[in-house]
C-alpha cells in the first residue's frame, strides 16, 4: 500500500520534473533566437526538412479531406434544400478547424516524429556533447533553428491545407454534384469573416506549431541515449503533441468562436 | 546539411505557396475582397419588430449588397427595435424618403434589410432616420391572421 502511493507521489513529481525540464529548455531555446536570426542559412536548411517535406502530405490529405467535406455536407445540405450553402460549410469547416488541427496532427506525425529522431540520435551518438566540447552551445546551434523553423512552417502548412480543401470541396461539390459556381463562393465570402475566422484560424495554427515543435524538440533533447530511449522519445513526441494539440484547440475555440 | 541551391528554391517556393494559400483566404474565401464595411455612413431604423435580424445580417438595394447591420437596440420608451445600419460610402445617392423593410432570403433563409429608393432629391447622410420601414413578417402571426380570417369569414 505504501509503495503503491510512493510510486504515485514519484510519478507526480516525474511529470512536474519534465515540465520543469521543458520550460528551461524553452526558455534556453528562445533566448538564442537572434543569434540564429543572424544567421538565416541555418533556418532555410530547417524550413526545408520541416516545412517543404511536409507539402506533399498535406496538400494529398486537406484535398481528400476537402472533398469528402463537399460530398458529405451536399448529402446532408440537400435534404433540406441549402446546397448553395455547401461553399460555407467547406470554408468553415476548414478555415476554423480542419486547416489547424489536421495539419497540426500531420505536422506532428511527419516532421515532429523527424525531429526528435535526429536529435535523439545526436545525443545518443554524443554528436550534442561534442559540440559542447568545443564550446558551442547544442541548444542554440541545433534547436532554436529546428523551432524557428517549425514556428514558421505550421500556419504556411495550414494556410495551404485550408485552401487545397476549398479547392477540394470545389471540385466536387461544382465539378461533380451540380452546385452552382457563383452560390459556391458568393455564399462563402458572405458568410466567412476575415478577422473572425480566417486569422482566428491562423492564430490557432501559430500555437499549434509551437506546441508540436517544442514537444518534438525537447523529447529528442531529453531522451535517454539509447536505441531504445529514442523510439520511446519518438512515439512520446507522437502521442503526447496530439493530445496537446486536441485539448488546446478546445480552448482556443472556446475563447475565439464559444462567447464564454 | 549542405544548403544546395535547390533546397533555397524549394524553400522559396513552399513560404510562396504559403502567402499564396494566406492571400487566396482573404480575398476568395473572406469577405475582405468584397465590401469594406469599416467605411461607410450610419442610419438608423426603427422596426416594430425585427424579426431574427442579427448583427451583420445584409443590407440590399435592388438585390445588391450595399452594407449591414452595425447593432440592434431596444427602445424602452417606444417598444420598438432601434437598427442601426451602415451603408458603404460609395452609396451616397439613397434619398431620404427611402424605406427600409425586412425580409427573408428564400423561405428558410437568412434575414436581410431591403431598402426602397424614394423619390426626395435630399441623400440619406450619416446620423439620419430612415422613417418608412416595415416589420419582419412572423410566420406565426400571419398563420393566427390568417385563421382568425377564415373563422370570420364563415
Amino acid at each position: 500500500m505504501v509503495e503503491k502511493v510512493q510510486q504515485l507521489g514519484q510519478f507526480t513529481l516525474e511529470i512536474f520534473e519534465k515540465l520543469g525540464r521543458s520550460t528551461f529548455f524553452l526558455w534556453h531555446t528562445l533566448t538564442g533566437m537572434m543569434e540564429v536570426l543572424a544567421r538565416p542559412r541555418l533556418i532555410i536548411a530547417q524550413l526545408h526538412s520541416v516545412g517543404v517535406r511536409t507539402v506533399l502530405i498535406i496538400i494529398v490529405s486537406g484535398l481528400f479531406i476537402g472533398m469528402v467535406l463537399g460530398l458529405q455536407g451536399y448529402t446532408t445540405l440537400s435534404d433540406f434544400g441549402a446546397e448553395q450553402s455547401l461553399g460555407v460549410m467547406v470554408a468553415a469547416s476548414l478555415v476554423r478547424e480542419l486547416g489547424p488541427v489536421v495539419t497540426g496532427l500531420l505536422f506532428a506525425g511527419r516532421a515532429g516524429s523527424a525531429l526528435t529522431a535526429e536529435i535523439g540520435l545526436m545525443k545518443a551518438t554524443e554528436q550534442l556533447s561534442g559540440m559542447e566540447m568545443m564550446a558551442v552551445d547544442p541548444v542554440r546551434r541545433i534547436i532554436t533553428p529546428r523551432f524557428l523553423a517549425g514556428f514558421i512552417s505550421m500556419p504556411l502548412l495550414a494556410a495551404l491545407f485550408s485552401m487545397v480543401g476549398v479547392l477540394g470541396g470545389h471540385l466536387v461539390g461544382v465539378g461533380l454534384l451540380g452546385v452552382d459556381d457563383g452560390a459556391y463562393w458568393s455564399q462563402m465570402q458572405a458568410k466567412i469573416d476575415f478577422n473572425e475566422d480566417i486569422l482566428n484560424g491562423i492564430i490557432k495554427s501559430v500555437v499549434f506549431g509551437f506546441i508540436a515543435t517544442w514537444i518534438a524538440l525537447f523529447e529528442g533533447y531529453d531522451a535517454i541515449p539509447t536505441s531504445e530511449g529514442v523510439s520511446r522519445a519518438t512515439t512520446n513526441t507522437v502521442v503526447i503533441s496530439s493530445l496537446a494539440i486536441l485539448g488546446v484547440d478546445f480552448i482556443l475555440t472556446a475563447l475565439m468562436f464559444g462567447d464564454i | 546539411m549542405q544548403i544546395t541551391r535547390t533546397t533555397e528554391i524549394m524553400v522559396g517556393l513552399f513560404v510562396a505557396a504559403g502567402i499564396v494559400a494566406i492571400f487566396f483566404m482573404a480575398m476568395q474565401v473572406s469577405n475582405l475582397g468584397g465590401l469594406n464595411d469599416k467605411e461607410g455612413y450610419k442610419v438608423t431604423a426603427r422596426f416594430e419588430n425585427s424579426g431574427g435580424l442579427k448583427v451583420k445580417s445584409p443590407v440590399t438595394v435592388a438585390g445588391v449588397r450595399v452594407g449591414r447591420v452595425a447593432s440592434i437596440h431596444f427602445d424602452n420608451e417606444t417598444y420598438e427595435s432601434v437598427v442601426e445600419i451602415t451603408i458603404a460610402s460609395e452609396f451616397n445617392t439613397l434619398p431620404t424618403d427611402s424605406s427600409a423593410g425586412i425580409y427573408t432570403a428564400g423561405l428558410l433563409g437568412e434575414q436581410y434589410i431591403g431598402l426602397e429608393p424614394g423619390g426626395d432629391e435630399e441623400f440619406l447622410k450619416g446620423g439620419d432616420e430612415i422613417q418608412l420601414t416595415q416589420s419582419a413578417l412572423v410566420l406565426e402571426e400571419i398563420i393566427g391572421q390568417f385563421l382568425f380570417s377564415k373563422a370570420e369569414g364563415e
